[in-house]
């Protein structure tokens, strides 16, 4: 089987139930993504493919050769970290961490739908996005934390999606959509 | 999990020409059924991969109405301007649901086919009738908290656990099939699912090897469109009671009303009683509780889940007041 993972190309031949999340565990070295329930509860296996946010553990390796799949070893280095990864430090999003490669990919791919328009449970009117600590809650549900560090969480989400104005992206989007 | 062979389809006709076999299973977004491999409760022999097949679009109908692709992810749904416009209970609904990796990944297909979230179910070394027939059901006289009190059986007492599919059965959706020997059959979401009686482990219409190919929704309902979710915790939970309400009024009476209910039933549930307590009738409590009292005339409560009865009749009557009000 072929894959493309931040923007390496791997072959491997992992067993046909090969999780996603265990493919590039296991097979390849990947080991930021982390193994929590293995059942889509807890987020922690949170990756990007083409894009959007999935739980890698619900899907088999199988299934993504075509796709561009992005983990966290994608988005940062520790010389030059993703300006999430950076609000994480700063605000001290975690405890033990071992959500947080989850809990980042998932916001990265959570900021993207903000800026698309797309609203949530929490949205009031849906066609006007916006964007608070309720919408970050909300939005963030698939990625639990055990250490109990959701406020800083929040709050280096929400610095991130202030500074890029994700928002007024949003907005725009929709507005465009209408006319 | 058990292993199983593998193959991808790339046209619906070798979809079901593949899966025209026993032991086989689509897999689409594979949320549920890869959940279910892992515990072995699913243990198909063949895999049948539909996801590449070209049924991810959502086309306007000259009727007015909406095609929805099988394969359109319920957050694609969601966003969809169209829904949203004209179909807002069925945003509101997939948006209650889940959590956003989880709706990029379902399927609209597989959402309508997700299995219940009964822990009798879940669990392989407990008697349930639907895994395995024939072996009991330890959810009655059991923890039976999040179960149904509406169409269950004494062989089965598990709830349907979608919030899309609630919505769409207020909509009045068909469901397009192609069938192993090719052909075409709609199904309207009212005939699909099937009540427990003797047989839980059948759970729809479909015939083994049936594809779901799109969802259609007539043309919008007149009225107000309310979907409102009642769950143990604020978000990324299932609904112990549910409903989804369409209502129109007209001079001061209610027009048309549809509604149906998560939470309660075997199946997304609705019930012709409820509505014709409605329509015809001024707004108030007191109609409002002779649409609950049609609801729950046949409810029947296992100990733990007893609740759900008086909270479904407060839920009913909150959301026909937003759906009614001023």
């Amino acid at each position: 089987m072929h894959f493309t993972i931040n923007g390496t190309s791997y072959d491997a031949d992992p067993d046909i139930r090969t999780s996603l999340l265990d493919l590039c565990r296991e097979h390849l070295g990947l080991t930021g993504s982390k193994k929590g329930c293995d059942h889509g509860q807890c987020g922690a296996c949170t990756m990007l493919v083409n894009g959007r946010r999935i739980n890698s553990c619900l899907s088999l390796a199988v299934m993504h050769q075509d796709d561009e799949i992005t983990t966290i070893e994608g988005l940062g280095t520790p010389d030059d970290l993703h300006a999430l990864q950076s609000a994480f430090v700063r605000h001290d999003g975690y405890q033990c961490g071992y959500c947080t490669p989850g809990q980042i990919c998932s916001a990265v791919g959570m900021l993207d739908e903000v800026r698309k328009g797309w609203a949530s449970h929490v949205t009031g009117d849906l066609d006007a996005p916006r964007f608070d600590n309720e919408e970050i809650s909300e939005r963030m549900s698939g990625n639990l934390c055990r250490c109990a560090a959701y406020p800083n969480i929040v709050d280096a989400i929400r610095e991130v999606a202030e500074a890029e104005g994700v928002v007024d992206v949003a907005l725009r989007h929709k507005a465009e959509a209408g006319a | 999990m058990k292993t199983f062979t593998y193959t991808r389809a790339d046209t619906t006709d070798t979809a079901v020409r593949d899966a025209h076999v026993s032991g086989a299973r689509y897999i689409a977004g594979g949320t549920n059924l890869l959940d279910l491999m892992k515990l072995q409760v699913e243990t198909p022999e063949k895999l049948v991969d539909i996801s590449r097949l070209p049924l991810g679009e959502i086309e306007e109908r000259e009727d007015g109405g909406l095609t929805i692709g099988a394969l359109v992810p319920n957050s694609d749904l969601a966003a969809d301007p169209r829904v949203i416009a004209k179909y807002e209970v069925l945003s509101r609904a997939l948006l209650a649901g889940a959590s956003g990796q989880l709706r990029n990944k379902a399927s609209t297909g597989g959402n309508l086919l997700q299995r219940t979230r009964c822990y009798y179910f879940y669990d392989t070394a407990m008697a349930c009738n639907k895994r395995e027939p024939g072996t009991g059901c330890s959810a009655v006289g059991g923890f039976n908290r999040v179960l149904a009190v509406l169409g269950t059986s004494d062989q089965c007492i598990a709830t349907h656990p979608s919030d899309m599919a609630v919505a769409m059965r207020a909509l009045d959706a068909t469901i397009i099939t192609q069938t192993s020997d090719g052909d075409r059959r709609r199904i309207s979401i009212h005939d699909f699912y099937r009540l427990p009686g003797d047989t839980p482990n059948i759970e729809t219409v479909l015939q083994s090897g049936e594809l779901i190919t799109h969802v259609e929704l007539p043309a919008p309902p007149k009225g107000r469109q309310v979907y409102r979710k009642v769950r143990d915790r604020a978000s990324y939970a299932f609904a112990l009671v549910s409903v989804a309400g369409v209502v129109s009024v007209e001079e001061g009476r209610i027009a048309s009303a549809a509604l149906a209910f998560g939470g309660l039933g075997p199946m997304p549930w609705r019930n012709p009683a409820v509505e014709a307590a409605l329509v015809g009738q001024a707004p108030s409590d007191a109609v409002f509780g002779a649409a609950a009292d049609a609801l729950l005339a046949d409810a029947k409560g296992y100990g733990s889940n007893d609740f759900k009865i008086p909270l479904a009749r407060r839920v009913l009557i909150a959301t026909l007041r937003d759906l009614t009000g001023e």
